[in-house]
């Protein structure tokens, strides 16, 4: 089989910035809609919050987990 | 290697002028060496700066919070304020608002878990700790192992076993069809992933916070040389680095804010069904 091109060096650097995209997106939606939120709605602001750091740790370890996978698994 | 081998052999002397390439840290500044190991039966325990941090952490949260409630008054003062002030914090804005009237009793159980992973995660920026101990594995899968065998038992417990399994895998206001898809997905991200996402989110974020700063602290250092983009670069990484540290501060109380929240939540979606 020959290889027409070949990706060599630190790929799990690659990685890291695929996987950071979803969750970028997603945190950033998460706060934009939590600002109106809390702004809509100011007495609401315990619970928002409360709700919009959750959202964030969920959406965070995605990213996260394409930080630390290529430290973990890359030799 | 360990990190005491990195700094005991000169990985820190390479410099820009000096013809040697960046010496990026890696995982290999998570490991220490044993500083004393001793046998108990077959089993041999090594101690190392993380075993030692952990101790201190312990007894410094146990010293406080048994200072502060020595002789509780109706009208607190000094420590016991603080003291109170964490309480509150963890039933009033943890435990009442994500599990409700019934959080009161779990108040403990998620008090000791915010500040012993505070404290744990503060190691990261302390003069000569400068590890925050989270970032070795073992301890956050302990963390989360505990609060796993805490909320399935009392689920089961609470709902039944069939009721368990029923009010987590068949959520209420699907279509029937959209079942045999949802079940299985709601099953495997409730029992494997969770505990999963639960220890590495806090694994994670400490390990990449310190990776981070050490990073740009051995930069500062390996640029220091006689020309003048090596000073600005030395300068700029310095300053980034003490930026970086400042931040840290926000994410260590942030991730085990959100450790607790979510054992909480966990907790809470055992004690009864899901609407």
């Amino acid at each position: 089989m020959t290889l027409l091109a070949e990706v060599t060096g630190s790929i799990g650097s690659l990685g890291y910035g695929l996987a950071a995209i979803g969750p970028g997106i997603g945190i950033g939606i998460i706060f934009g809609q939590g600002v109106q939120a809390i702004a809509r709605q100011p007495e609401a602001y315990g619970v928002i919050r409360q709700n919009m750091l959750l959202g964030f740790a969920l959406a965070e370890a995605l990213a996260l987990i394409g930080f630390v996978v290529p430290f973990v698994f890359g030799k | 290697m360990s990190a005491d081998v990195v700094l005991a052999s000169g990985g820190l002397a390479c410099h820009l002028m000096s013809g040697c390439g960046f010496p990026a840290p890696g995982a290999e500044i998570f490991q220490f060496n044993a500083l004393f190991t001793f046998t108990i039966g077959s089993l041999t325990f090594n101690v190392t700066k993380i075993t030692v941090l952990t101790a201190i952490a312990v007894v410094l949260i146990c010293g406080f919070f048994l200072y502060a409630f020595r002789k509780p008054k109706l009208v607190p003062r000094g420590a016991q304020n603080v003291g109170e002030l964490g309480y509150l914090f963890i039933r009033d804005g943890i435990a009442r608002e994500a599990i409700g009237e019934e959080g009161d009793k779990f108040v403990p159980f998620l008090f000791a878990f915010f500040f012993l992973i505070w404290l744990l995660n503060f190691w990261s920026i302390v003069p000569f700790a400068q590890i925050p101990v989270t970032s070795i594995f073992a301890i956050p899968v302990a963390f989360a192992l505990i609060v796993y065998v805490t909320w399935v038992p009392l689920g089961i417990y609470k709902q039944g076993f069939g009721g368990f399994f029923k009010n987590m895998m068949f959520p209420p206001g699907v279509p029937k069809a959209m079942y045999i898809l949802l079940a299985p997905i709601e099953l495997i991200s409730n029992i494997l992933v969770r505990p999963f996402t639960h220890s590495v989110r806090l694994f994670a974020n400490m390990f990449a916070g310190h990776l981070l700063i050490a990073s740009f602290s051995v930069a500062a250092f390996y640029l220091i040389s006689a020309s003048v983009v090596g000073l600005l670069g030395a300068v700029a990484s310095f300053a980034v680095a003490v930026a970086l540290t400042g931040f840290e501060v926000l994410i260590q109380a942030l991730q085990a804010y959100i450790f607790t929240l979510l054992a909480a939540v966990y907790i809470s979606g055992a004690l009864s069904a899901e609407h």
